[in-house]
């Protein structure tokens, strides 16, 4: 095997890297007995806290790195494994670093805003580990444009077979051309449903008016069900493909923005801090 | 005292530019032409031909004129100026005999005519003798060996055969009205000029015209009735897939012309050798044995118009005592310059006669051709001990030494270990032939000089000049064995096995030999590569890929005669294949050949055990060989399992290359969850190199295979690749505004994104053909790769990529 992900990234370097350096910072916390107990203003706290927010400053040059294409500062692998282990670590390092304080001030702000960062990062290494495979098996070797393309192509046949049935049903499928969609609003996209979806409709309907047909009609009105099937089973995979690629997208749109709030809060918080000594 | 001082047989364009610049100088001459018109050759190429005027690089030197254009208008030219130099001309005088010698020729005529001269210029050609095919019903009245008037032909069904200029524009004429078909001994049209070779590629390609490839005439039968669809008759090609039966109206067989050589030997001129296509051994001054009696033209082995015309020019100004120069001469001697200077002021010709005296490969060459062939190539004198390349380059040029030596370093973990070339060797055949890296290290030596000839002309050379072909393939036979199978065995004892090994060429899909076949034929592969499958369960099971180099059949030396696996080319392949006998012979003689066959067996079984468990990894052999990375010698591979459909990748190919991504991720096929996305695969044999008429694309030392600069956009690469990975390209070498101030101010376009109508506003941007060249002038590795985020996307080499271990978790 030699594709690696991003976890196992160069023998678990950056893994094990983090896990000394948690290991490092509870010894030192559990060790350390400041007389008015354990906060940001000893000199442990002052070190978690230089720690905590270099890491902060490297996890956000990530973003950096990524694009920068001509640079040869290592993989951007190798940046993404440390931006997740480094992460991971943060929400010891950081809480250690406030000994567990918490208040209705700017300090604790920035320390909730990493928190949703965290979290919302945790929830794209979920997606990552997740949704990729799902997307590739639900395309079964198409992609989304070659999904489209087949949906019209079936389009046409369908126009085909109900040309010699009835008004109501060569309505029903100009309709079903016409109007069904994929994509659409954010929770269109993310739920992968639609309520209005036109195909279902005339799926339903379809079946319903073919009962009402001559039997010389039978044959036709078959195979028009049968495409109308294959249709909506495309519509379906297109649907869940979309909502696959939003789901692996929409959680940057919380982490990204939250981590330039808490950059923001983290520069109140130390120059306050430095203000107030 | 005689006739004429000068008596020019035949009005060809030497002949022809002999006798005007006889007349020019106001010489006593005549011109003999056994037909009515001037340059019966030209006279009978096709209406409207288009004449080209290769080499472009030589400078014609003529009093008559001569540039590329349309055969009547050339004609024209020729015949308005021959009259205005008052050249002496008697057409519809044909040459039967010429006896006596310098001072004074006697020269009969068909008529009865005699005429007397002290010198003889022959410029008779060689159409006087047509190739036939050689087989039955070769002179039957459906095959003609020429063609005056394509448009003579309508709705025909015509095979042409042959691969040459003459054959090509017969065929492509012939589609206007016809249903063409083309037979080719080879899968290369690379004997003919450029423009010829863009165009039948072109008419194969849009299906205008149908090719045989790797076809030989078997026999050609008249019907006793003409079929309801018109057909007369049939021809019988033995092809790769055995044998082809076309059923047509017409077969016109260009195979080229041997020299008139009866009439040439009764004027007392002698031949080299019995190889019919063997010219007449000439002075360099186109003087033959006989004393007085000059050859000009294709006759003496100058078969392209304007070469001819410089040597009728040049010939008049050696009677007349006048030593001048070749017209190819100031390029020679700046590319001899370093060396000559260093050697006495070597002249042009004897640094030529040096390379023919010291290198046998070259010796076949005519003057012309090596004259060529030098244009070409490069003449290097590097110092001792300087690297001439390295194990594992990916370069393909080909080099002869032509003095001192070379060391080629045998053993990679011992550098100290070589053996010595000398004097008349040569090397890099393997990395021609095979499109592999190189195999060793070589080193120059003691007074080193050595031709480094481009693949493309090398290939070229092989292609017109047998005895380079037989010599070379014996060289790489030698040399292969050698390396593969017998390291031991002396170069005597492999010489008498050699001599039963013949090469073999498959076709992608085509078997080598069924599992339960008889046979014990060892296969080394030469160059492409094989799969090995067997059935398991009724199922046909891949079990491994091969590349260049290894060899199938190795049971033979235990005796076993059944096959235990079925071998198929998984592109199109050539072997080495060597008899059961030829191979125990060579087992018998070294001790070692066993012991190292036994060892491969036993790698081999163990694979075995384990593909079969696992018979998931031989489906996804089968399927990326399917996509044809048998030929492929660096491929980007991605896992759908951790793409994360980022197109990090495709942005950072972009932001590299001047803001077109030379990769489409989404594009091309999967299975389980490897995807091969469009994205160049550097192939052992470029497609794309096939054709590019400034001979831009070149392959870098890793491997790389690139476009340079010189690209002119003619798109014949795109064409030509299988893969659809060249695109063209408007490309403006503008720098975008930097990551920051996008960042901070939002200047510009972002990082990743591309501008659609930059380019357009550039007027420096240039339309060429792009594709991946692995990112080789930036450091740290292809972009694409280093982008990644997931590390879904990776570039490996397929040969070392497709087997079990690495296969079993896709």
């Amino acid at each position: 095997m030699i594709h690696q992900s991003l976890f196992v990234y160069s023998g678990y370097r950056y893994f094990k890297l983090c896990i000394l350096l948690i290991i490092a910072s509870v010894i030192a916390y559990a060790v350390h007995a400041p007389v008015d107990g354990p906060n940001g203003g000893t000199w442990l706290g002052y070190t978690l806290g230089g720690l905590g927010a270099f890491i902060i400053l490297l996890l956000m040059w990530f973003g950096i790195r990524k694009r920068s294409y001509k640079s040869d500062m290592g993989k951007v692998q190798g940046w993404l494994s440390a931006h997740v282990y480094l992460g991971l670590a943060l929400i010891v390092i950081a809480t250690l670093h406030a000994g567990f304080q918490v208040g209705w001030n700017i300090h604790t702000l920035a320390y909730v805003l990493m928190f949703i960062v965290i979290i919302s990062g945790i929830f794209g290494v979920y997606a990552y580990l997740r949704y990729p495979e799902l997307m590739t098996k639900n395309r079964r070797g198409n992609t989304l444009e070659l999904i489209l393309i087949e949906m019209s192509e079936l389009d046409r046949e369908c126009r085909e077979a109900a040309a010699q049935l009835t008004d109501e049903i060569n309505k029903c499928i100009l309709d079903c051309s016409e109007n069904t969609k994929i994509g659409g609003s954010i929770c269109q996209q993310l739920s992968g449903k639609n309520a209005n979806c036109a195909t279902q409709a005339a799926l339903n309907k379809v079946s319903e008016l073919n009962k009402l047909l001559p039997r010389e009609m039978a044959a036709d009105a078959s195979r028009l069900m049968t495409l109308l099937g294959k249709k909506h089973e495309l519509v379906q995979r297109a649907r869940r493909d979309v909502q696959y690629k939003a789901i692996m997208d929409i959680w940057l749109y919380f982490h990204v923005p939250i981590s330039f709030a808490l950059l923001a809060a983290l520069t109140a918080h130390v120059v306050s801090i430095f203000f107030y000594w | 005292m005689a006739d004429f001082k000068i008596a020019i047989i035949g009005s060809g364009p030497g002949g022809m530019s002999a006798a005007a610049h006889a007349a020019e100088l106001g010489l006593s001459h005549v011109l003999l032409e056994s037909t009515d018109h001037l340059s019966d050759t030209i006279f009978k190429y096709q209406k409207g031909k288009h004449v080209m005027d290769e080499p472009q690089v030589l400078p014609l030197r003529s009093p008559l004129d001569f540039s590329a254009g349309t055969r009547e208008h050339i004609l024209e030219t020729w015949n308005t100026q021959v009259a205005g130099h008052n050249t002496n001309v008697k057409y519809n005088t044909e040459v039967t005999a010429i006896s006596g010698e310098k001072g004074n020729f006697s020269i009969e005529t068909k008529s009865g005519e005699t005429f007397t001269a002290e010198f003889v210029v022959m410029g008779i050609g060689l159409q006087g003798n047509l190739r036939k095919l050689g087989v039955e019903g070769e002179d039957l009245d459906m095959v003609q060996y020429q063609l005056d008037d394509p448009d003579e032909y309508a709705d025909e069904t015509i095979v042409v055969i042959g691969a040459g200029d003459a054959a090509i524009e017969n065929a492509l004429a012939l589609t206007k009205q016809n249903t063409v078909i083309i037979v080719n001994r080879k899968d290369e049209f690379s004997r003919a000029k450029q423009g010829n070779e863009d165009g039948i590629n072109k008419a194969i390609d849009t299906g205008v015209i149908t090719p045989y490839y790797f076809a030989n005439t078997v026999k050609v039968e008249q019907f006793d009735e003409a079929l309801g669809s018109g057909e007369i008759g049939k021809i019988v090609l033995s092809t790769k897939n055995g044998e082809a039966q076309v059923n047509c109206h017409r077969i016109i067989a260009r195979l080229g012309a041997i020299a008139p050589r009866r009439f040439v030997q009764s004027c007392g001129i002698e031949f080299p050798s019995d190889d019919p296509a063997a010219v007449p051994a000439l002075t360099d001054q186109y003087e033959s044995n006989v004393p007085g009696l000059y050859i000009v033209g294709a006759l003496a082995g100058y078969p392209l118009i304007k070469s001819a015309m410089n040597q009728g020019y040049e010939v008049i100004e050696f009677i007349e005592g006048n030593d001048v120069e070749p017209a190819d001469e100031p390029l020679l001697k700046a590319k001899f310059n370093s060396f000559s200077v260093r050697n006495d002021n070597m002249s042009v010709s004897s640094v030529l006669e040096m390379i023919t005296t010291n290198v046998p490969l070259l010796s076949g060459l005519t003057t012309l051709q090596l004259r060529e062939f030098m244009i070409d190539s490069d003449m290097r004198t590097p110092a001792e001990g300087e690297i001439i390349f390295e194990r594992n380059d990916f370069t393909n040029t080909f080099y002869s030494i032509v003095n001192g030596e070379v060391e080629v370093q045998i053993n990679p973990q011992d550098p100290s270990q070589r053996i010595s070339l000398s004097k008349g060797a040569f090397f890099g055949e393997m990395s021609l032939i095979s499109g592999h890296r190189r195999s060793a290290t070589i080193l120059a030596g003691k007074n080193c000089v050595l031709i480094e000839t481009p693949r493309r002309s090398m290939n070229k050379t092989i292609s017109s000049v047998e005895s380079v072909k037989r010599v070379i393939d014996e060289a790489f036979l030698m040399r292969a064995l050698q390396a593969k199978i017998a390291p031991n065995t002396s170069i005597e004892k492999l010489q008498s096995v050699i001599s039963t090994a013949t090469l073999q060429n498959f076709k992608a899909g085509e078997e080598l030999f069924r599992e339960g076949d008889d046979g014990d034929t060892l296969h080394l592969v030469r160059a492409g590569s094989l799969t090995v499958s067997k059935t398991v369960g009724g199922k046909e099971v891949v079990l491994s890929y091969l590349p260049a180099g290894n060899y199938v059949g190795e049971m033979a030396l235990f005796g076993d005669s059944t096959r235990s696996a079925t071998i198929r080319a998984a592109v199109a392949t050539e072997t080495i294949c060597l008899d059961g006998d030829a191979f125990r012979k060579l087992a018998d003689e070294d001790e070692d050949v066993r012991k190292r066959v036994q060892e491969v067996i036993d790698s081999r079984q163990q694979v075995n055990v384990q593909m079969e468990d696992n018979s998931d990894s031989g489906t996804i052999i089968s399927f990326l060989v399917e996509q044809g990375l048998g030929e492929a010698t660096d491929v980007l591979l991605i896992d759908e399992s951790l793409c994360v459909r980022c197109d990090n990748c495709e942005k950072a190919c972009a932001e590299t290359h001047y803001g077109t991504s030379r990769l489409d991720r989404e594009a091309g096929p999967t299975f389980a969850s490897l995807h091969v996305p469009t994205s160049c695969r550097h192939c052992e044999h470029p497609h794309c190199m096939q054709d590019c008429p400034p001979d831009a694309i070149h392959r870098a030392e890793n491997g790389e295979v690139y476009i340079a600069n010189n690209c002119i956009g003619c798109g014949n690469c795109q064409r030509n690749c299988p893969y659809g990975v060249i695109q063209m390209a408007l490309v403006s070498k503008k720098q975008k505004s930097g990551l920051f101030s996008w960042l901070l101010t939002g200047a510009g376009i972002a990082p990743g994104g591309h501008d659609a109508t930059a380019a357009k506003k550039d007027p420096d941007a240039k339309k060429m053909a792009v594709k991946c060249d692995m990112c080789k002038d930036i450091s740290g590795g292809p972009s694409c790769v280093r982008a990644c985020p997931t590390g879904a996307a990776i570039r490996v080499n397929p040969g070392e990529f497709m087997s079990v271990t690495n296969l079993e978790n896709y």
